[in-house]
């Protein structure tokens, strides 16, 4: 688990700020095959993979309240699912610490797939008078397939944002470590 | 130590999900001019104004994007739209006839019969946000309590009506558009007038509203135009904050047309994923309205 140090909260927090902001004056008003991207559920997946579970349920929950409080909505619904998005891939990089080139493809398609899911029941829940229509899932999917296409972009602007601010790259350390023989395992026969 | 910072995680997350759900708790509970709701207000109006250079700085970006979107677009209308507009023509010649009668009928009734929107106090705003999900059909435009504007009037743009001011956050205001689920809007249909109001038909498609709450028996086709109700009196006790007479879109299909079941689906004519300007009703009754 990274430990947060203020350089890594500041960080953070112009992140949700920045992301939020960018998010409603611009990609929101971009409307590709008739849906748009969403950024938060990216921004807040590649934190999560980043930084860990507590970093991630965090930023998470800081995001969603300040797209409530942005957009006006009813408070603690986004804060609420995307708390559970970030913490979700922190422990998945806790938990497996998936390596690869496309798992922050894969990891955000599910982020923003779990995000869909859980705001549409929040909204049931919460008595939203809207039928599951073909519109409805064909949006959901639209914006799904949208973010898994910028997710690896998005992945990387995050990392890159806040990478100094992190105390070591865990990719770095893992490399080093296996390159000077600490891990391998012909180092032990 | 593991078991520490598992516990510490633990109860963080804990913390964050009781958080939420008192954030919840609470929202709903309070009415619109309670606490967090004035957090919300306050927050945004804050917002706004970097919100507004955001939006402007961005421009470009969206405009490039919507010039490929456009060209597409147009290369898939093409027939369609030379198709509308040698019957456009045809028409025309009939209304230009009608409008001539129209105009006298109207100055012998002593009434403005043409549709003029400074009448009606149109002030223009652009379009500065737009709500991030699809569960929310919002729109945020930078013209507020400073131009008159305030909650519950009509917003339109160069199509037709789009929605109402739902909110105002000092020199912006919140716009809810027809497809949110929360708009409801007396309306007018076909050439035999058939009244009913027009809701979404549901979260997540900009091109689908119903008309509901009309006659069973009610004689509507496809291709009737839907308009406002509108002010039926000036005796009225509640009068419609619709002007009448502003379009609002066309019948696409009716189900069970007939059956106490009928569902008449419409298609607006405002283009509501794309806005940039619009303008809001500060007048909605007319110039000698309130």
């Amino acid at each position: 688990m990274i430990s947060p140090t203020p350089k890594l909260v500041t960080r953070l927090v112009a992140l949700v700020i920045g992301g939020v902001i960018v998010q409603t004056a611009a990609v929101s008003q971009l409307p590709i095959a008739g849906a748009h991207a969403d950024l938060s559920p990216l921004m807040v997946m590649s934190v999560g993979l980043l930084c860990g579970s507590l970093a991630g349920g965090c930023f998470g929950f800081g995001v969603g309240l300040f797209v409530d409080l942005v957009s006006m909505q009813t408070l603690g619904v986004s804060s609420l699912v995307l708390l559970t998005v970030g913490y979700g891939a922190g422990r998945l990089r806790e938990a497996r610490d998936p390596e690869g080139t496309f798992v922050p493809l894969a990891t955000g398609a599910a982020a923003t797939l779990a995000f869909s899911v859980l705001f549409a029941i929040m909204q049931f829940l919460l008595g939203a008078d809207a039928p599951v229509s073909w519109a409805l899932l064909r949006q959901t999917l639209a914006t799904l397939v949208i973010n898994a296409l910028i997710a690896l972009p998005v992945y990387a602007i995050v990392r890159r944002w806040l990478l100094r601010a992190l105390p070591e790259d865990p990719r770095r350390r893992r490399r080093r470590a296996y390159t000077t023989g600490g891990l391998s395992p012909l180092s032990r026969s | 130590m593991y078991d520490k910072t598992v516990r510490r995680r633990r109860a963080v997350l804990g913390l964050l999900v009781a958080s939420s759900l008192i954030l919840l708790t609470a929202y709903f509970g309070e009415s619109g001019g309670g606490a967090l709701h004035g957090v919300q207000r306050g927050t945004s109006e804050v917002l706004n104004p970097v919100q507004e250079g955001a939006s402007r700085a961005l421009k470009p970006v969206r405009d490039l994007f919507g010039w490929f979107g456009a060209t597409l677009d147009a290369k898939g209308k093409v027939e369609k739209l030379t198709a509308d507009r040698n019957q456009l023509r045809a028409q025309l010649a009939q209304h230009e006839d009608a409008l001539y009668e129209n105009a006298r009928m109207a100055k012998l009734l002593q009434t403005d019969g043409a549709y003029d929107l400074k009448l009606y106090g149109a002030k223009t705003g652009r379009v500065t946000f737009q709500s991030p999900t699809i569960w929310y059909a919002t729109i945020r435009v930078d013209i507020g309590a400073g131009d008159g504007v305030e909650v519950g009037q009509p917003v339109i743009n160069e199509s037709a009506l789009i929605g109402h001011v739902s909110a105002i956050l000092g020199g912006a205001a919140q716009v809810t558009l027809l497809t949110d689920t929360s708009s409801s809007v007396a309306a007018r249909a076909g050439k035999t007038g058939i009244f009913g109001e027009v809701e979404s038909a549901g979260a997540g498609d900009p091109n689908d509203l119903l008309l509901k709450y009309s006659a069973p028996g009610a004689r509507l086709n496809v291709g009737d135009h839907v308009v406002t109700r509108g002010t039926v009196s000036n005796g009225d006790r509640y009068p419609d904050l619709y002007p009448r007479g502003l379009p609002i879109g066309v019948i696409t299909r009716i189900d069970h047309q007939g059956t106490d079941t009928q569902q008449v689906h419409l298609r607006p004519y405002a283009n509501m994923q794309n806005l940039d300007f619009v303008q809001v009703l500060t007048k909605p009754q007319g110039a000698g309205g309130p």
